[in-house]
C-alpha cells in the first residue's frame, strides 16, 4: 500500500503543475490572476525577510480586518467590471451612506433599520446608475461620476464634521474583536463579525457568478454584448442589477467600515474607488469585460492592503506615495492585461 | 424685411449649442437679484480705477474653469476624456510655489516666468504620458487618465513634501489677482486663450481632423489622418491647459493646498463641455459652448454659495445637472419628444387605414 501512494504522490504534483499550464494555454486571462498570487506570496516573504513579524497571526488577522471593506468594495467592482463597465461612486456612496447611517442612529433608530437604511442608501444609487446607463444610455463613467459627485455633495449637506457613533449602539458589534486562538502575548488569531460578513459576502459572489444563470449572463455581457442579446439573455436586467450589486455592496462596506471606526465623515472613501478598481485588476479583471474571478479580486483586495503594512513597516517610504504606488501598479496591471488580450486577438 | 432678419436672428440664437447655457445663466443671476436688488451692481473702486462686484467675481472665478473646459472639449470630441485635469492643476500649483519659494525674491518677474514654464513643462509632460496612454498603448482614455487623476495628488503631495507651500510673487500674483483697464487679468488671459486655441482649431483643417478621430477612427485614419499624433497633441495641450488653470488658481491665494487645489474640477470641466451642447459620444465639439459653459458654472458656484449651502455640496447640486444634461442627450428621450411632436399625424393615419378596412 505504501509504495502505491508514494508512486502516486509526484504524480499528483506533476497534474497540478499541468493543469495551471493547461489553464494558462487556454485562457491566457488567467495571467494576471496567477501572477497577483504569485505577487502576494512574494510580497509575504520579502516581508517577512525584510521586516519579520509577517508571517504570524495578528498581522494576517489584522489584515483581514482592516481590509474587510475593501474586500466587499473589490467584489462590488468585480461584477461592474465583468460586464465592461464601471462604477466610480462606491467611495462617496460609503461616505453618504456612513454619515447617513451614524446621524439616524444617534436620533434613536434601532441598529437593524439602520444598516438596513445604509444599505438601501447603496443600493438607490446603484438603481439610478444603472437605470441611466441602461435605458439612457448614458457611458457608465459619465452616470457613476454623477452619482460620485452627488454622493459626495449629499453627506456634505448632511454634515462636514466628523460624526461619532453612540459608544452603546449594537452596530460596533460588529466590528468587535473576537479571539479565536489566544497565542502567546499579543500574537492572537483575532476576527470580526466584519470579517465573516465579507467572507459571506465573497462565498455568495462567487456562487453566483459561477453557478448560476445570472452570474453567467454577466460574464456573457462582458463578453459581447448584441451577441448576448441574441442569445435572448436578460441582457437589461442583468445590466442594471450589476450596478445595483454594487451600490448595495458599497453600502455594505460602509456599514463594516463605520462599525470598525465607529466615525463617519463627509470625506471618508475618498480615492477608495481607485482602490477598489485596482484591487480588481490586480486580482485578473479584465477592464473590457468578461475575463475575471471573485477570488483574484480578494487577492488584489489583499496585496493592497500588505503593501500599506509593508510602508507602514518600512518607514522610509513617505505616506503620501501611497497613491502613486496604487496608480503604479495599476497602470502596470493594466497593460499586462492590454498584452494579454491584444495577443489573444 | 427687417421683422423676417429679427426672427431668423433669434433662430439662429436659439439653436446655437450655447443657448440654454445662457438662459440658465440669465435665471442664476435673475435668483440672486431676487435675494439681493443690488447683485448685479459693478462699482469701481477709486483708489485703483478697478471694476468691483459679483459680475466681476463671477469672471475670475471662471477663467481656470475656461482653461480646462476647452481642453477637455477637443478630448472629448477626440472621443476620450480626461479625468486627470484636476489633479494637474494641484500638480502645476505645487511645482510653481515650490519654485517661488525656493527663488524667494519676491519681485522677480524671472522667476515668475520660470515657475510659469516648469510648471507648464511638467504638466505638459503629464499629458504627454496620458495621451501615449491612449494613442500608443490603446488603453480606454478614462482608465488612463483614471491614473492620473488618483495619483496625480501624490505627485503633488511628494513635490511639496506634503505640505501647503506659500510663496510670495509679485508678478505671478499679478496674473490672478492683477486688472488691466478695469478688469480682472486672469478673464482677460483666458479669453485670450480660449481664442488662439479656437483660431487655431477652427481656422485650420486641425478641428476637423479632431472631430474626424471623434466620429470613426478607422475612417479618419484611411482619409489619411494620422490619429496616433493628432491624440497625444490633444491629450498634451490639455495637460498644458490645465496648467495654466492651476496657476491661475493658486495665483489667487498663493499657496498650493494639495488636497483642494482644482479637486473635482474635472466634473466641472465634462459639465461645461456638455452644457456648451457637445456630444460625450465625441465627433463635434464648440469651443464657445464650453466658454459659455465655464461662466454658467462659475455662477451656479457662487450662486449656490450667496443662497448659504454649504460649497462643499456644490458637487451635488452640478451632478444633478449633468444627469438632467445626460437625459436630454439620450436618444430614448429624444424619441419621446419625436413622438409627441409627430403624434398626430400617426394618429391620423391610422385613423384612415381603419376607414380603409
Amino acid at each position: 500500500m505504501s509504495v502505491v501512494t508514494e508512486a502516486r504522490a509526484p504524480q499528483i504534483q506533476e497534474t497540478v503543475l499541468d493543469r495551471v499550464r493547461r489553464m494558462i494555454g487556454a485562457n491566457p486571462s488567467v495571467l494576471p490572476t496567477i501572477a497577483s498570487v504569485v505577487i502576494f506570496v512574494g510580497m509575504i516573504v520579502f516581508g517577512e525577510v525584510a521586516y519579520g513579524r509577517i508571517v504570524q497571526a495578528n498581522t494576517l488577522s489584522n489584515l483581514l480586518i482592516n481590509n474587510a471593506h475593501l474586500i466587499v468594495l473589490a467584489v462590488a467592482l468585480t461584477f461592474v467590471i465583468l460586464t465592461g463597465g464601471i462604477d466610480l461612486s462606491v467611495g462617496s456612496i460609503i461616505a453618504l451612506s456612513s454619515v447617513a447611517g451614524v446621524m439616524l442612529s444617534n436620533a434613536g433608530w434601532n441598529a437593524i433599520a439602520v444598516i438596513v437604511a445604509m444599505i438601501g442608501i447603496g443600493s438607490l444609487f446603484g438603481v439610478i446608475s444603472g437605470v441611466l446607463i441602461r435605458y439612457f444610455g448614458v457611458q457608465p463613467f459619465i452616470a457613476t461620476l454623477a452619482m460620485m459627485f452627488l454622493g459626495r455633495g449629499l453627506a456634505s449637506l448632511l454634515s462636514t464634521k466628523p460624526e461619532r457613533l453612540g459608544e452603546d449602539s449594537p452596530i460596533r458589534w460588529i466590528g468587535v474583536q473576537l479571539k479565536i486562538v489566544d497565542g502567546p502575548k499579543v500574537n492572537d488569531l483575532v476576527i470580526t463579525p466584519a470579517v465573516l460578513i465579507a467572507v459571506i459576502v465573497v462565498a455568495v459572489a462567487f456562487f453566483v457568478l459561477h453557478r448560476t444563470r445570472t452570474g453567467r449572463t454577466v460574464y456573457a455581457i462582458g463578453g459581447s454584448e448584441s451577441s448576448a442579446l441574441l442569445m435572448g439573455l436578460p441582457v437589461h436586467r442583468t445590466k442594471v442589477l450589476v450596478y445595483v450589486i454594487s451600490g448595495s455592496l458599497a453600502g455594505l462596506a460602509a456599514v463594516l467600515y463605520t462599525a470598525r471606526l465607529g466615525t463617519a465623515q463627509n470625506i471618508t472613501g475618498i480615492g477608495w474607488e481607485l482602490d477598489a478598481i485596482a484591487a480588481a485588476v490586480i486580482g485578473g479583471t479584465v477592464l473590457t469585460g468578461a475575463y475575471g474571478y471573485v477570488l483574484g479580486s480578494v487577492i488584489g483586495a489583499l496585496v493592497l492592503g500588505l503593501m500599506n503594512v509593508l510602508i507602514t513597516r518600512d518607514g522610509g517610504i513617505p505616506p503620501e506615495m501611497t497613491t502613486i504606488i496604487t496608480g503604479g501598479i495599476l497602470l502596470v496591471f493594466v497593460l499586462l492585461q492590454r498584452a494579454v488580450t491584444r495577443k489573444r486577438e | 424685411m427687417t421683422a423676417a432678419a429679427g426672427t431668423s436672428f433669434w433662430r439662429d440664437l436659439i439653436h446655437k449649442p450655447f443657448f440654454w447655457g445662457i438662459v440658465a445663466i440669465v435665471a442664476l443671476l435673475a435668483l440672486n437679484v431676487l435675494k439681493d436688488p443690488t447683485y448685479l451692481a459693478l462699482t469701481i473702486n477709486p483708489n485703483n480705477g478697478n471694476l468691483v462686484g459679483n459680475l466681476i467675481d463671477i469672471l475670475r472665478q471662471a477663467a481656470p474653469v475656461m482653461m480646462i473646459a476647452i481642453g477637455m472639449s477637443l478630448v472629448i470630441a477626440t472621443g476620450g476624456i480626461d479625468l486627470s485635469v484636476g489633479s494637474l492643476m494641484a500638480v502645476s500649483g505645487a511645482v510653481a510655489m515650490e519654485f517661488l519659494s525656493a527663488a524667494g525674491d519676491s519681485g522677480s518677474v524671472g522667476a515668475a516666468l520660470g515657475a510659469i514654464g516648469l510648471a507648464l513643462v511638467i504638466t505638459g509632460i503629464l499629458g504627454a504620458v496620458n495621451g501615449i496612454l491612449v494613442a500608443y498603448v490603446g488603453l480606454q482614455p478614462f482608465i488612463a487618465t483614471l491614473v492620473l487623476m488618483l495619483a496625480g495628488r501624490g505627485i503633488a503631495k511628494v513635490i511639496t513634501g506634503g505640505q501647503n507651500t506659500t510663496a510670495s510673487n509679485d508678478p505671478f500674483r499679478w496674473i490672478a489677482n492683477g486688472f488691466v483697464i478695469g478688469i480682472p487679468v486672469v478673464f482677460i488671459l483666458a479669453v485670450l486663450l480660449v481664442l488662439i486655441v479656437g483660431w487655431v482649431v477652427r481656422k485650420s483643417a486641425l478641428g476637423l481632423m479632431i472631430e474626424a478621430i471623434g466620429i470613426n477612427p478607422r475612417a479618419s485614419r484611411m482619409a489619411g489622418i494620422k490619429p496616433k499624433g493628432l491624440l497625444l497633441t490633444t491629450y498634451i495641450l490639455s495637460g498644458i491647459l490645465a496648467g495654466i488653470a492651476g496657476i491661475m488658481s493658486v495665483g489667487t491665494v498663493m499657496t498650493v493646498d494639495i488636497s483642494r487645489t482644482g479637486y473635482q474640477l474635472e466634473l466641472d470641466a465634462i459639465l461645461a463641455v456638455v452644457i456648451g451642447g457637445a456630444s460625450l459620444a465625441g465627433g463635434k465639439f464648440s469651443l464657445s459652448g464650453a466658454f459659455v459653459g465655464a461662466l454658467l458654472i462659475a455662477t451656479l458656484d457662487k450662486t449656490v454659495l450667496y443662497l448659504g449651502i454649504s460649497s462643499s455640496a456644490t458637487p451635488a447640486f452640478k451632478a444633478i445637472v449633468i444627469v438632467a444634461l445626460c437625459l436630454l442627450q439620450s436618444e430614448r428621450v429624444r424619441s419621446w419628444f419625436r413622438r409627441r411632436r409627430q403624434a398626430p399625424p400617426v394618429e391620423q393615419l391610422t385613423a384612415k387605414e381603419e376607414v380603409t378596412a
